[in-house]
């Protein structure tokens, strides 16, 4: 099935990414000691890899290419994927959602707590790509500082319990408001801005909010962070650690059902597909009748919001925050699990988060690629699935007589 | 005055550094529109592998001037290797696509090259042999301008002059600007649109690599992870001058390290960072066409 | 007593030192089709833009006068949003259609700004809400009837036919209730059956109570629909009147044909 001549492509592609590779991968020196270490085998690991990855990518456009000549020949037509299936029809999505609602609720007494920790983090992450899959899955604008909302969210708590003693159920709704407020302020100064420059401007507000808590030391207390932070209440019982870390998780199951509860209702409401029509077409949109900047600013603020949300139960769970976890890195994270997810899909985004926070910390030897594999799912999603692994499909809606129409 | 004058000279080979950079993004963008984010890396990646190139060759016993020489080139050769080939793999794919799926794209792709070299060499930071020495007749200057100062500025100059010549008068440099202005219209004409992306790439790629390797020696360290810094300030200098525009990119360049330079110096060095960054915020909502760049209209 | 819906009085439009287009005057009449005529390039969608507020025109004003009587409307400085919350909404030459929606979503997206629920009502599906939504996709519905695309109701926008965007187009703009609709060359790359289709349906349109002011370049359509025609070259408006009386115009003729010809 494969000619020669596109297995000398391969070949000199896999040459070619020898000789890129060579430099950095095989040699390493030691600028102390003055000795050189000729690391060949990594060429090898190169050449080979490089020569296969380029047979599959070759397959899979053979693949498509195949499938679509069928399609267009009408011998296979393009059935809805079982996934969507599942999520449109009630008679699936029902029972799915009630044994997933089960497990998640045993979870802990079947699991370590270590487990258990990790999935709160996995959790909190879900939440988290749900909050920015509103403004860049769903209103398109691609925020790449959306870290700073999350440190606002934890920088409250932190702050307000150390200043004031308030405590965890106070300050969540003061973290979720003032990282919505920190929203609007973002929002404001970027609504004319086209989606490449939007996007370095909320990256660049992003590092200026984590620089100033580096540095700002009489009000952040600097690089050093702030320490004892109280972990959540229960009608003021002291919990051991382990009950502690049993409580939040119940808190984060909660909290991810909440929004993905919030989530799927303005996704198809009226200010949902205003969101949508933004991100397809601006000029079209605001042709209709929809007002640009409210319509951002929402979008901007209700994101914020759940990354305000997060950032307090962040604080809470490590009772010590420093700028050092507010970084580019993290906002990138966040996004990669809403390209990886599906761009606008609750349910793609929230398998893009258990993916990619729980596959590394359970492949030790996998967490040192971490960011590695997260920097190549960007890539690789955005050339061969932009749509993400789970697409977001719009509502359909049925009508029964053709007089008066009736939305199921 | 003299410290005013060691801060001028210090603006000036930031900005030289910058400027080197920024061309790389302008240049990109003028062709296809994209913040080429992963160019900083190409910048980092650079300065590497004239880091490891010089190294080996120091622990061989080679004479300075070689090493020198060796190590711009190896440095030049391979980042351009990678900016060839990150514009095939993470980019071409994507030129039909949306705007921001090529800015996704290219984000990865600076995130993964950050922790190919953290992986395939450190995350410590190494020291960078001295590959430029403290010459004689700059003796009497030394207290307000380096030796490697002056080194910075000329090279920086004449790549200037040679980009500048290349674009003006070479058939690719014709080809490019063409590209730049219709890039339809320039296929119809028989360009072949393909090469000249990646040419501009290549030299790009090899302008940032000069960049890093000079500034890595000047400062005598690098890590894996000065490519993001660096990238966002020559970004900066590159909207700063009119993204897109060739004398825009070195006029915003030397702007910035002047600015910069004297900010540290006089008024406090904790918030350097903090005050690029919020120049480019502030350029990229009040002046987004930059000092020499033209307002786009909107097409409808 | 009738006054003109759209009142375009000496606009104007530079772009960097260029004039696009220079003191336009132009009138359309309450349930009357009004045609914009001319050769490519001669400013028409300049003037969709400059009236829908996508540009902010240098110099003119521009009034829209309800037909029910309230008071006259200056649009001059007013966004696009707002334009078309006053009651006048257009369609795009290169149709801009949300792709990825279904065309039902299109049309609701234009009773965007007849509609009030917010976030907390979205939220807790309030009655008001319900109700609104309820109505918002009956209406919808409704139009899409009209138009002729209630059999595709759930398909995305980007998989319908041609002539089909062009009418969906028109749908989502009709959505937002304007007594006047911009239409911008509705009839570009339809073959003569859809074209004979679309002819029909302005003219329903019309007859429904809405007018229309049109750009086109279908002159067969222009000279079946219109009741009165402008004709514009290089951003000046050359002749006006009924089809007849364009039609006979020299100075139309010259700008259609060229100099060179002994029309």
């Amino acid at each position: 099935m494969f000619k020669i001549e596109e297995l000398k492509k391969s070949l000199l592609i896999s040459l070619w990414f020898a000789f890129l590779t060579f430099p950095l991968l095989v040699i390493k020196v030691n600028p102390i000691e003055r000795t050189v270490l000729w690391r060949w085998e990594n060429m090898v690991y190169v050449a080979i890899g490089s020569f296969v990855i380029s047979i599959l990518v070759r397959l899979f456009y053979l693949h498509q290419e195949r499938r679509r000549e069928r399609v267009a020949r009408g011998e296979i037509t393009l059935g809805d994927p079982w996934i969507q299936t599942l999520l449109s029809e009630p008679r699936y999505l029902y029972p799915f959602s009630a044994a997933v609602l089960a497990v998640s609720l045993v979870f802990p007494f079947l699991f370590s707590t270590y487990q258990t920790n990790i999935m709160i983090t996995a959790l909190m992450y879900v939440v988290l790509g749900l909050g920015l899959n509103i403004v860049v899955g769903l209103a398109g604008l691609l925020d790449l500082g959306y870290v700073a909302f999350y440190a606002v969210g934890a920088y409250s708590y932190a702050l307000l319990n150390y200043h004031f003693d308030i405590g965890f159920w106070m300050a969540l709704p003061i973290g979720a408001l003032l990282a919505a407020l920190f929203g609007v302020l973002l929002g404001f100064p970027v609504l004319r801005l086209r989606g490449d420059y939007l996007a370095i401007v909320t990256l660049g507000f992003g590092e200026i909010i984590r620089l100033i808590l580096e540095n700002w030391n009489e009000f952040s207390q600097g690089p050093s962070g702030i320490s004892n932070i109280p972990r959540p209440g229960l009608f003021g019982m002291e919990l051991s650690l382990d009950q502690a870390i049993l409580y939040l998780y119940y808190l984060m199951i909660a909290a991810v059902a909440f929004t993905i509860f919030v989530v799927n209702r303005l996704q198809d409401s009226r200010i949902g597909r205003a969101w949508v029509a933004l991100r397809e077409d601006e000029i079209a949109c605001q042709a209709m009748g929809i007002d640009k900047r409210k319509t951002k600013l929402t979008a901007f603020a209700l994101g914020a919001t759940w990354a305000g949300i997060v950032g307090v139960i962040f604080a809470a769970k490590t009772t010590f925050i420093n700028p050092a976890s507010f970084t580019f890195l993290e906002s990138a994270i966040i996004l990669c699990i809403v390209v990886l997810g599906g761009m606008g899909s609750i349910f793609g985004v929230i398998v893009g988060a258990l993916i990619l926070i729980l596959l590394p910390e359970h492949l030790r030897a996998l967490s040192d690629y971490r960011m590695l594999a997260f920097g190549a799912v960007l890539v690789t999603m955005m050339i061969f699935r932009p749509q993400g692994v789970v697409a977001n499909i719009r509502r359909s809606y049925r009508f029964e007589s053709k007089v008066d129409g009736e939305a199921r | 005055m003299e410290y005013f004058i060691e801060l001028f000279f210090s603006g000036l080979t930031r900005g030289s550094i910058y400027a080197l950079i920024a061309l790389g993004y302008t240049m990109v963008y003028g062709i296809i529109g994209l913040i080429n984010f992963a160019h900083g890396e190409i910048y980092m990646i650079g300065a590497f592998t004239s880091f490891i190139v010089a190294t080996v060759l120091s622990i061989y016993g080679f004479p300075l001037l070689s090493i020198v020489l060796l190590a711009g080139l190896a440095a030049a050769v391979w980042s351009a290797s990678y900016g060839f080939t990150i514009e095939r793999i993470a980019y071409r794919p994507l030129r039909q696509a949306p705007r921001l799926s090529a800015l996704i794209s290219a984000i990865g792709m600076s995130i993964f090259l950050q922790n190919y070299v953290l992986l395939a060499q450190t995350s410590d930071f190494q020291p960078f042999p001295e590959l430029i020495p403290d010459f004689d007749f700059m003796e009497p200057y030394a207290h307000v301008v380096g030796s490697s100062d002056i080194v910075i500025l000329l090279t920086t100059a004449v790549s200037m002059i040679a980009l500048t010549l290349l674009i003006k008068f070479s058939r690719v440099g014709k080809a490019m600007r063409a590209t730049s202005q219709d890039r339809t219209m320039a296929m119809l004409v028989g360009i072949n649109v393909n090469n000249v992306i990646s040419m501009t790439f290549i030299i790009g790629s090899a302008l940032a690599a000069i960049g890093g390797m000079l500034i890595a020696s000047h400062i005598g360290q690098i890590n894996f992870f000065i490519g993001f810094i660096a990238g966002i300030k020559a970004f900066t200098a590159a909207v700063l001058g009119g993204i897109g525009s060739i004398p825009g990119a070195v006029l915003g360049g030397f702007v910035l390290g002047l600015t910069e330079s004297f900010a540290t110096g006089y008024v406090s060095s904790d918030y350097e960072d903090v005050f690029a960054f919020s120049l480019l915020v502030l350029i990229l909502i009040f002046k987004p066409a930059g000092l020499l760049g033209r307002e786009e209209t909107q097409k409808v | 007593m009738s006054r003109p819906v759209l009142q375009v009085e000496g606009l104007s439009m530079d772009f960097g030192g260029i004039r696009a287009m220079c003191e336009l005057d132009l009138e359309v009449d309450q349930g009357q089709i009004v045609a914009l005529i001319g050769p490519n390039g001669a400013g028409k969608t300049t003037f969709f833009n400059c009236v829908t507020g996508i540009y902010n025109p240098t110099e003119g004003s521009i009034f829209l006068n309800p037909p029910d009587g309230g008071k006259a409307i200056r649009l001059n400085g007013l966004k696009p949003n707002q334009v078309t919350e006053k009651g006048m909404a257009r369609t795009f030459q290169n149709i801009r259609l949300f792709q990825k929606m279904t065309v039902l979503e299109n049309v609701m997206i234009g009773r965007h700004c007849r509609t009030r629920s917010y976030i907390a009502g979205a939220v807790f599906k309030t009655r008001a809400t319900r109700r609104e939504e309820r109505q918002t996709v009956e209406i919808s519905y409704q139009i899409l009837e009209k138009v002729g695309l209630a059999e595709v109701v759930n398909e995305l926008a980007e998989n319908l036919p041609y002539g089909a965007q062009r009418r969906l187009e028109i749908a989502r703009a009709l959505a937002t209730e304007p007594f006047l609709l911009l239409l911008d060359e509705p009839a570009a790359g339809m073959n003569p059956q859809e074209t004979q289709e679309l002819d029909d349906l302005i003219k329903r349109i019309r007859d429904e109570g809405h007018s229309i002011l049109l750009i086109e370049h279908d002159m067969k359509l222009v000279m079946s629909l219109s009741d009165k025609i402008y004709v514009v070259d290089y951003g000046k408006k050359i002749a006006e009147g009924s089809p007849q009386q364009v039609s006979s115009d020299p100075a139309v003729i010259k700008a259609y044909l060229g100099e060179d010809i002994d029309a």
